[in-house]
C-alpha cells in the first residue's frame, strides 16, 4: 500500500502477547486513518456498553496516511477509546514526533486489549516488539519516564506515556508524547493507566512511500505556500502561538471569565501571547514537518526556574481568566505540572474555576477544601490544586473527577460548564453562537476542535460571519465537523485549515494514496465518520437531551461587554442542524442517511 | 561566487521539515533517518541545530576514499560518484562531524550535494534557520566558527 504502512500491532495486555496483522484495507479506504480508522476498529471489536475503566475496553493508537510525510503539519496520531470523563466515543490527537516514528517502525497503529497484571511498557524497534516490565517507571512523571527511556535505549527512541495522573485514574488524564505534546481530552490517559500500560517507546527506520511522489510533492508545496501566506497560520501563530487568540476572543466579548459568570476579562493583556513572548518565550517549537511552529518553548526564571512548553491559548484561559488569575508565571507553571503529571489543562483549569464559584456561593466550605479558602484570583491555590489533583490528595481527589461530578456531589451540577460532562473551552457560546452549537453536538463532549467555527465567526476564515447571529451556523458547522473528521483521520493538524481547505487536502490525499476520489467524496467520508461516532453515543444511551449546554449559556445573559444581553439560541440552530445532517427530530440518523453513508 | 548553506540555530523550531524533504529528494520516500541533514534539539537549553555537510575545503571523506569516488566540483561541493563507490564506508568514519551516513532505504551513502544548486532544506525551512547564501567573507567566517564549535563538541564526545 502507499501512504499506509499496511500493518497493525495488536497487543493483548492480559496475556502479554503481541501479534502483527495486516491492515484492513477496506476499513482504511472507508475511514482513512487515525480518528476514523481507529474508531472503526474500536466499534467493531468492543461491546458498546463497556465500562471505560474495565478490562473489556480497548485503547487504540492510530496514525493517518499523511502522518510523517511532507504534507504540512503531518505529525498527528489519535488515541481512540471510550472516554471515562464523558462515556462517549473518545478520540484525542497529538503532534510532536511520536506518531511519525511509530509509522516509520512499520505500523499504522496499535490496538491494546485487556489489562496487564503488572505495570508494563511496549518496546518497538522496527520488527522487534515486546512488552517490558515497568515497575520502576510506575509513579514517574512524563518527563522522567521519557528521559529514562532515552537513557536506556538512546535519543532516537520517541516515547508516548502517562504520568502519575493516568496511573491514579484522574478522569481527565492525558496521554503525553515527546514530553510536552498531549492527547489531552476525554481522559484517554486514565484508560491507559487502568490497563497498567505506562509507555510506548518506539524507533523506526522504514520509509513512508506515496503513490505519485512528484504530484504529492507539488500538492504539499502548494499547501505550504498557502499556509505561509495566510495571516493566521503564516503570521499570527508563528509570532504568538495559539495564545494570539486571547485579545482577539476577549475583544468580541466571548472570553469566559470567573467560571463563565462574565465574558470579558479586564486583565486579558497580562495572560496573552504578547506577554508570553515578552516574558517567557525561549523559542518556537515545531511538531514534525510543521511550517507553522505554534508551540512555545518557555522558561520560568523566578521561583519556579524551569524550562517547558506552553501554555496554549485554552490552557492560559482555563487556568487564567476562568479562575480570574492574571499571573502568567503561575499559569505557565500549572501548565508544566499538567504536562509532567499527564492531565488535560482545559478540564483542570475549568474544574478549579468551578470549585472557586462553588466556594464563592457557599456550596463548598474551607472544611471541604482541607482548611483553606479557594477564592477567584488565588494563583497559589490554583497551582497547589493542580498538583493535588494529579496526586489525588485531599480535595484534589474530588477535582480528579472533573467539574461535573464535583459540582454534582455538592448539589450544583448546573455550575459545571460542561457539555456531556466535558468542560467547554475558551469561547463563549452566548457571544459566538455557532461554537455553542458545536459544543452541544460534539461527539466527544464540550470541545472546540470538532468544529472550529471560530474561524468564520471571529477570524473571518475562509469568510466572515457575524458571531451573534444564528443564520447559517448549522450549515457551516456541519461542513467544519465533517472536514475536521477528514483532517484528523489523515494525520494532519487542524491548524492547517486556517490556510488550506478541502481542495488542497484532497489533492494531498489522492496523490499520496493513489485513490481516485473526488473532493466531495472525501468530505463524505468525514460525514460517515461523524455519523459512526454519533451511532456509538446513541447506542450508549445518549439522546437529544444530551445535545445541550449548561443552563448558564441558555438562560443567563452575558452581563457586560460587546455581547451584553446575549444567550445561546441553541433550539433554533439544533433543529436546523439535525435536518441538515439527515437526522430525525430527536437527533437520530435516518435509515436513508445511514444507507447513503454505507453505515446501514 | 559560490553559495553555502548557512545555519542559524536560534531560528530553528526543531520541526525536521529539512530532514523530511531531504530524505524525499534523495530516496523518493519519507524518512528523516535517510536525510543528509539532521536536527539536534537541545531542549534543556532551548537550542536546535540543523547539521549537514560543511563541504570542507580539505575534506576528510575525499582524502580517505580508497577508490577516489569522492571529488570536489568547481564550487567546492563534495560529491560522490556512485559508479566508483564500493560501499566501504571509510568516509562515514572519517567525517569529523558525522555528516555522512548510510541510507536505510537503498544502503547507499547519504551525503549533502546541495541539490544541484537549489537545496531543498533551505527552500522549505519554515523559519529561515537554513538559508542558501552567497559565500561572502562574513558568511564564511560565521560558518567556519560554527563548524569549529561543532568540531570541538565532537572531540569532547558530546
Amino acid at each position: 500500500m502507499n501512504a499506509w504502512m499496511g500493518t497493525i500491532l495488536r497487543v493483548n495486555l492480559t496475556t502479554g502477547t503481541v501479534t502483527k496483522e495486516k491492515l484492513n484495507e477496506k476499513f482504511a479506504k472507508d475511514y482513512i486513518g487515525a480518528r476514523g480508522l481507529g474508531t472503526k476498529y474500536y466499534m467493531d471489536e468492543v461491546k458498546h456498553d463497556v465500562e471505560p475503566l474495565s478490562v473489556g475496553n480497548n485503547l487504540i493508537f492510530m496514525t493517518g496516511p499523511l502522518t510523517g510525510t511532507f504534507a504540512a503539519s503531518s505529525a498527528r496520531y489519535n488515541v481512540v477509546t471510550k472516554g471515562p470523563l464523558t462515556g462517549t466515543i473518545a478520540a484525542s490527537n497529538s503532534g510532536g514526533v511520536f506518531g511519525p516514528e511509530l509509522k516509520m517502525a512499520g505500523y499504522d497503529g496499535i490496538i491494546f486489549e485487556g489489562k496487564s497484571p503488572k505495570p508494563v511498557y511496549l518496546f518497538i524497534e522496527d520488527y522487534e516488539v515486546h512488552l517490558e516490565d515497568a515497575s520502576l517507571l510506575w509513579g514517574k512523571t512524563v518527563f522522567e519516564t521519557t528521559d529514562l527511556m532515552n537513557e536506556k535505549y538512546g535519543e532516537d527512541f520517541k516515547t508516548s506515556c502517562i504520568g502519575p495522573a493516568g496511573e491514579k485514574l484522574v478522569l481527565f488524564a492525558s496521554v503525553m508524547n515527546d514530553k510536552h505534546r498531549a492527547a489531552g481530552r476525554t481522559g484517554v490517559g486514565a484508560v491507559m493507566g487502568f490497563k497498567n500500560l505506562k509507555a510506548v517507546t518506539v524507533k523506526g527506520t522504514k520509509s513512508i512511500h506515496v503513490a505519485d511522489p512528484k504530484a504529492f510533492f507539488e500538492a504539499c508545496k502548494d499547501a505550504r505556500i498557502k499556509l505561509k501566506a495566510n495571516p493566521v497560520s503564516g503570521v499570527g501563530l508563528p509570532a504568538y502561538g495559539s495564545e494570539v487568540l486571547v485579545n482577539i476572543i476577549n475583544s468580541v466579548g466571548g472570553f469566559p471569565t470567573g467560571n463563565w459568570q462574565e465574558s470579558v476579562y479586564d486583565k486579558a493583556d497580562d495572560i496573552g501571547g504578547e506577554s508570553l513572548v515578552a516574558k517567557y518565550l525561549v523559542r518556537n517549537k515545531g511538531c514534525f514537518a510543521c511550517g507553522i511552529g505554534c508551540g512555545r518553548l518557555t522558561k520560568l526564571t523566578g521561583k519556579y526556574n524551569e524550562i517547558g512548553e506552553g501554555p496554549e491559548f485554552e490552557s492560559a484561559w482555563a487556568m487564567g481568566a476562568d479562575c480570574r488569575i492574571n499571573d502568567l508565571e503561575a499559569i505557565t507553571k500549572a501548565n508544566y505540572i499538567c504536562n509532567e503529571m499527564g492531565m488535560d489543562t482545559i478540564t483542570m483549569g475549568s474544574t478549579i474555576a468551578c470549585a472557586m464559584e462553588l466556594y464563592e456561593k457557599g456550596y463548598l466550605t474551607d472544611k471541604d477544601l482541607g482548611g483553606k479558602p479557594l477564592l477567584f484570583g488565588d494563583a497559589e491555590a490554583m497551582v497547589d490544586f493542580v498538583m493535588k489533583t494529579a496526586r489525588r490528595e485531599g480535595f484534589g481527589d474530588v477535582m480528579a473527577l472533573g467539574s461535573y461530578r464535583m459540582a454534582d456531589k455538592f448539589g450544583h451540577a448546573e455550575l459545571s460548564m460542561t457539555a456531556k460532562k466535558q468542560e467547554m473551552p475558551a469561547y463563549d457560546g452566548r457571544a459566538i453562537q455557532g461554537i455553542g452549537l458545536n459544543y452541544a453536538t460534539s461527539n466527544r463532549g464540550g470541545c472546540h476542535v470538532r468544529g472550529y467555527t471560530i474561524s468564520p465567526e471571529v477570524l473571518g476564515l475562509p469568510f466572515k460571519m457575524d458571531p451573534f447571529v444564528t443564520e447559517g451556523k448549522a450549515n457551516i458547522l456541519k461542513i467544519f465537523q465533517d472536514l475536521t473528521a477528514v483532517v484528523d483521520s489523515l494525520g494532519l493538524c487542524l491548524f492547517t485549515t486556517f490556510g488550506i481547505g478541502l481542495p488542497e487536502i484532497a489533492a494531498m490525499y489522492r496523490t499520496a494514496t493513489g485513490i481516485d476520489i473526488s473532493d466531495a467524496e472525501l468530505l463524505n467520508i468525514g460525514d460517515r465518520i461523524w455519523n459512526m461516532e454519533k451511532l456509538y453515543n446513541l447506542e450508549n444511551g445518549f439522546t437529544k437531551a444530551d445535545d445541550t449546554l449548561p443552563p448558564r449559556l441558555l438562560k443567563d445573559p452575558i452581563p457586560a461587554g460587546p455581547a451584553k444581553g446575549r444567550v445561546n439560541q441553541l433550539d433554533v440552530m439544533l433543529k436546523e442542524y439535525y435536518e441538515l445532517r439527515g437526522w430525525d427530530a430527536m437527533g437520530v440518523p435516518t435509515k436513508e442517511k445511514l444507507k447513503a453513508l454505507g453505515l446501514a | 561566487m559560490s553559495k553555502i548553506l548557512m545555519v542559524s540555530p536560534k531560528k530553528c523550531t526543531g520541526c525536521k521539515t529539512c530532514e523530511v524533504i531531504c530524505s524525499f529528494t534523495k530516496t523518493n520516500a519519507f524518512n528523516p533517518k535517510n536525510a543528509a541533514v539532521t536536527v539536534h534539539d537541545y531542549e534543556d537549553v532551548g537550542i536546535a541545530v540543523p547539521m549537514m555537510c560543511m563541504q570542507c575545503e580539505d575534506a576528510a571523506c575525499k582524502n580517505i576514499c580508497p577508490v577516489s569516488a569522492i571529488t570536489q566540483n568547481k564550487d567546492g561541493t563534495t560529491l560522490i560518484d556512485f559508479d566508483k563507490c564500493i560501499g566501504c564506508k571509510m568516509c562515514v568514519s572519517a567525517c569529523p562531524f558525522g555528516n555522512m551516513s548510510v541510507s536505510f532505504e537503498n544502503r547507499r551513502l547519504t551525503k549533502c550535494d546541495l541539490c544541484d544548486g537549489a537545496p531543498k532544506c533551505a527552500e522549505f525551512c519554515p523559519s529561515a534557520a537554513i538559508t542558501y547564501v552567497e559565500a561572502t567573507g562574513l558568511n564564511i567566517l560565521r560558518k567556519k566558527d560554527l563548524a569549529r564549535r561543532f568540531k570541538d563538541l565532537a572531540e569532547e564526545g558530546v
